[in-house]
């Protein structure tokens, strides 16, 4: 019963939040006590509407192919019905689930983490915004409704990162996400434009349909131009390369900020929309392939990249755009399965890291560099716990999550290609490193002097315990009941595990976590001779293979060029026409005022000249019109 | 009425002769008391042409009003207006080809229209003195009574014009 | 013989002259005399009309007399206007006279 109702009003789940935001926004932003609890509870309905949502599908046997829809028309035009409504799926009631719950928890950490903030009540406005638009694009009929909320997603993002706006850099770094965002934004607007124009729907069931037929019939090649379009808005969201640059800015928002939006949600949703579309894409074998080597790519980049950064939260979101890389990867080789399974355990094991992230920056008073740190786990135990849960789950350490995630992706990649499996392989590795790296030496070692650590208070430890023991289980648990026959593209495949790449996976993970020992391990630090023996690679690493300077400078001369040619021509050929047409008449007034001699006689023989034309013209007129005159 | 014969034409061409002779002078000379008199000339002329077309009484106000009166007070004008020496106290301007453009494209489009139309002529009846006095009084009294006033004020604004603007002295 | 062409011609000759007059002398006085002419032309064509083709003979007598009356008037205002302005600016050029414009 409950979970009828709950998929018939599915559209409350986006809608209590929503509601929320309103209230405070208007009437509560002076009670910060009371804003915090309404967020909270309107956030917990929803995740109990989702919960139904759940069980519903389950019970219902709702399937990708048959999801449940509801809508009504928005408003309707000659060529055009924009319609809004809800879609639910294996897919969808997933994602509500993963998106309330992750929510909930960390509105509940923020009445801990955020408690010396002057905005705090506006905190709670602006997230409940956020998860409202989150939850309404995940339960999107068609692409209009998604890219609506897309792009407000996208606006909560822009706020919340300039959380910290007296700080010239976090305002900068608002605005990056929201430019850089954009831009993947204008490739998916052009796409869905072409959709409706080619297709007159933009509804993702009718696409479904419509599309394969299209290509069936015409070929591959106008379609994947139109993909393409379309997988630039992922590019920028879901921080692949080559518009990834805004994410390791985005650590200058609150760290809750940060494990809400820029690891579990809010980047996700690229990976959602192409899985949302797969249909489409999954037909289009270009787009296909450029997804999958993109994905392929970005990971193996932002691996390397986070290899030597000090920052805690900059190593998060480096690791963060990789693991985004992956699920790109699997939704390029086919498995939808496999990525929607990464992005549910990840979303757990990520916010988990950058909840512990937060809590040590909190202990510490913002000190982020993992070097200044050292023997927290004496200071911090429980923090301590929780955060090595969560980096044995993102290595892939069996039974833990990301292991039964990752290792789906590397067999669908190894079913492809060799390359794309070995590229996610030797990623696996680098990941296992780096996450070590960051837990000895924030965890391990000597206690620096000047930190004061304690642990954090029970609202910070009590949501990290949740994802911690969703960290463990969320991995087993779908995997043995049929997570592949729920969410899935296509007939299901019961492959059971590989036990061939699940070994090579583990040893390869276990020996990221021994070369991290070795450098790393028992308090030592002898990481700097390896940077200098590495050089060159090792400097391209930390500057982040200096792609921010190489927009920087595009941005400087090309774009920058650009304007000043182009006000050179708005300067002198606009304003050039216009003036000129202006002095032109003058200078005509000028020539003609001469005619105004004062002279009688000048303007009697004008009048007469006048006269006797007019004379001969109306002469020879009448004259023709009468039928020929008589000269 | 005759309708035409020797006479008739041989008076006609000397008259107009004279009359046009005497005008190109006005128009011509730059002496302007010459042009004053052969003005004088100019009218008597018309007043001949007058006595051809059996206009008698109108031949007669012409050479009362225009070359008695008219034609003096051009002199008087002269007189007042005395400027330097007179024998080129009349030229031209500046603008003799466009004058002269203009007056010749005008006359040639009404020397076109009366050739090119084919007039109605027809017997024509004589008009006496008293006709016209009839005329006057009975069908065109208001423009006579009209012309009347008409005079009176150009008399009254040609003396003011004459004394200078102040009303005194 | 001579017909009403002939005066019609005539009249057309005295108005060219008296335009031509008007347009290219400089003497004030000049002008007005070329006027005079101008006028006369007129008259001539009138009587013309009404001694050869006129239904109501007198009547372009009756317009040309009223012609002469007016032509009179405006000659002695003229006249005046000329003295005028040779008291007021010492001139009877019409080339000096030129204050009708900007």
């Amino acid at each position: 019963m409950w979970a009828d109702f709950s998929l018939h009003h599915a559209w409350l789940i986006p809608l209590l939040p929503a509601l929320a935001f309103a209230i405070i926004s208007f009437f509560l932003l002076r009670s910060p006590w009371l804003a915090a609890r309404l967020a909270i509870a309107a956030m917990g309905s929803a995740f109990l509407i989702a919960l139904g949502v759940g069980w519903a599908v389950v019970s219902k046997g709702i399937t990708v192919e048959a999801p449940f829809v509801m809508k009504t028309v928005w408003f309707s035009m000659p060529g055009l019905v924009a319609s809004m409504g809800v879609l639910i799926d294996p897919i969808s009631a997933m994602m509500l689930f993963v998106v309330s719950l992750i929510s909930f928890l960390v509105l509940i950490y923020s009445t801990g983490y955020m408690t010396d903030d002057p905005g705090y009540a506006r905190f709670f406005a602006f997230m409940s915004l956020f998860a409202a638009s989150m939850l309404a694009m995940v339960i999107a009929t068609n692409f209009l409704q998604m890219f609506v909320f897309w792009e407000l997603v996208g606006l909560c993002s822009y706020l919340l990162i300039g959380w910290y706006f007296q700080k010239i850099s976090a305002r900068e770094a608002g605005k990056k996400a929201f430019m850089t965002t954009r831009i993947g934004d204008f490739g998916l607007l052009l796409g869905i434009l072409f959709l409706q124009i080619a297709f007159g729907t933009l509804d993702f069931g009718e696409l479904a349909v419509k599309v394969p037929a299209y290509v069936q019939q015409n070929g591959a090649a106008l379609l994947t131009c139109v993909a393409l379009l379309l997988f630039a808005g992922p590019i920028a969201k879901s921080g692949q390369f080559p518009l990834h640059v805004w994410l390791p800015d985005a650590m200058e928002g609150p760290t809750p900020v940060s494990a809400l939006i820029h690891a579990a949600t809010m980047v996700v949703a690229g990976v959602y929309l192409v899985a949302r579309a797969f249909a489409i894409f999954s037909v289009l074998p270009g787009a296909m392939t450029v997804i999958a080597w993109l994905g392929c790519f970005t990971a193996l980049f932002a691996a390397a990249i986070a290899l030597t950064q000090r920052e805690i939260k900059r190593i998060l979101a480096f690791s963060t755009i990789s693991q985004l890389g992956y699920m790109m990867l699997a939704l390029g080789v086919g498995s939808l399965t496999a990525s929607m399974f990464h992005l549910m355990t990840h979303a757990f094991f990520k916010a988990l890291l950058f909840l512990g992230a937060g809590s040590i920056l909190h202990a510490l008073h913002d000190k982020a560099d993992i070097f200044e740190m050292g023997g927290l786990r004496k200071s911090m135990p429980a923090t301590c716990a929780m955060m090595g849960i969560a980096v044995l789950a993102i290595a892939g350490i069996p039974p833990f999550a990301g292991f039964f995630s990752k290792d789906e992706i590397l067999v669908a990649a190894a079913h492809v290609s060799t390359p794309l499996y070995i590229g996610a392989s030797f990623t696996a590795f680098l990941t296992a490193f780096y996450m070590a790296r960051l837990f000895l030496v924030a965890f391990f070692g000597e206690e620096n002097p000047h930190n004061h650590a304690h642990e954090s208070g029970m609202s910070m430890l009590a949501p990290m315990g949740v994802l911690a023991v969703l960290s463990v289980i969320a991995g087993i648990v779908p995997f043995t009941m049929g997570f592949g026959d729920w969410v899935r593209f296509g007939p299901a495949h019961h492959a059971g595990i590989d036990w061939g790449i699940a070994s090579a996976s583990t040893l390869i993970a276990l020996a990221g976590f021994g070369l991290a020992w070795a450098i790393y391990g028992g308090g030592a630090r002898r990481s700097d001779a390896i940077a200098k023996q590495a050089g060159v690679l090792y400097s391209l690493s930390l500057n982040k293979f200096y792609i921010d300077e190489i927009y920087q400078w595009f941005n400087r001369n090309i774009v920058t060029g650009l304007a000043r040619v182009l006000y050179w021509v708005d300067l002198n050929v606009v304003d050039g026409i216009v003036d000129g047409a202006a002095q032109k008449s003058g200078a005509v007034g000028a020539i003609l005022r001469r005619f105004q001699t004062g002279q009688t006689q000048h303007y009697v023989a004008l009048m007469l000249m006048a006269t006797v034309m007019l004379t001969l013209i109306l002469a020879i007129t009448a004259g023709a019109v009468a039928g020929g005159g008589k000269i | 009425m005759e309708n035409g014969g020797l006479m008739h034409t041989l008076a006609f061409f000397l008259l107009s002769g004279i009359t046009l002779a005497a005008a190109m002078g006005v128009v011509f000379k730059q002496n302007l008391v010459h042009s004053a008199f052969l003005l004088a000339v100019t009218f008597l002329g018309v007043a001949g042409l007058y006595m051809t077309l059996q206009a008698e009484f109108m031949a007669a106000v012409q050479a009362l009003v225009y070359s008695g009166a008219v034609a003096v007070l051009v002199v008087i004008g002269v007189m007042l207006t005395h400027r330097e020496q007179m024998s080129r106290s009349n030229p031209p301007n500046k603008m003799l080809l466009v004058g002269a453009l203009a007056a010749l494209s005008v006359v040639g489009a009404i020397v076109w229209a009366i050739l090119a139309t084919p007039w109605k002529v027809g017997k024509g009846s004589v008009v006496t003195a008293g006709d016209i006095g009839r005329r006057f009084l009975t069908d065109f009294a208001p423009p006579f009574e009209a012309v009347a006033l008409l005079l009176l004020a150009a008399l009254i604004g040609a003396v003011v014009l004459f004394k200078g603007g102040k009303a005194q002295s | 013989m001579i017909g009403l062409s002939h005066y019609l011609l005539v009249g057309a000759a005295l108005f060219g002259l008296g335009l031509f007059g008007l347009l290219t002398k400089r003497n004030l006085i000049a002008v007005l005399m070329s006027i005079e002419l101008m006028l006369n032309s007129v008259n001539i064509n009138l009587v013309a009309f009404s001694r050869y083709s006129a239904t109501d003979a007198a009547a372009g007598q009756v317009f040309s007399l009223f012609i002469i009356a007016v032509a009179a008037a405006e000659v002695a205002v003229g006249l005046a206007l000329a003295y005028a302005i040779y008291r007021g600016r010492d001139t009877v050029s019409v080339d000096e006279m030129n204050w009708l414009k900007w």
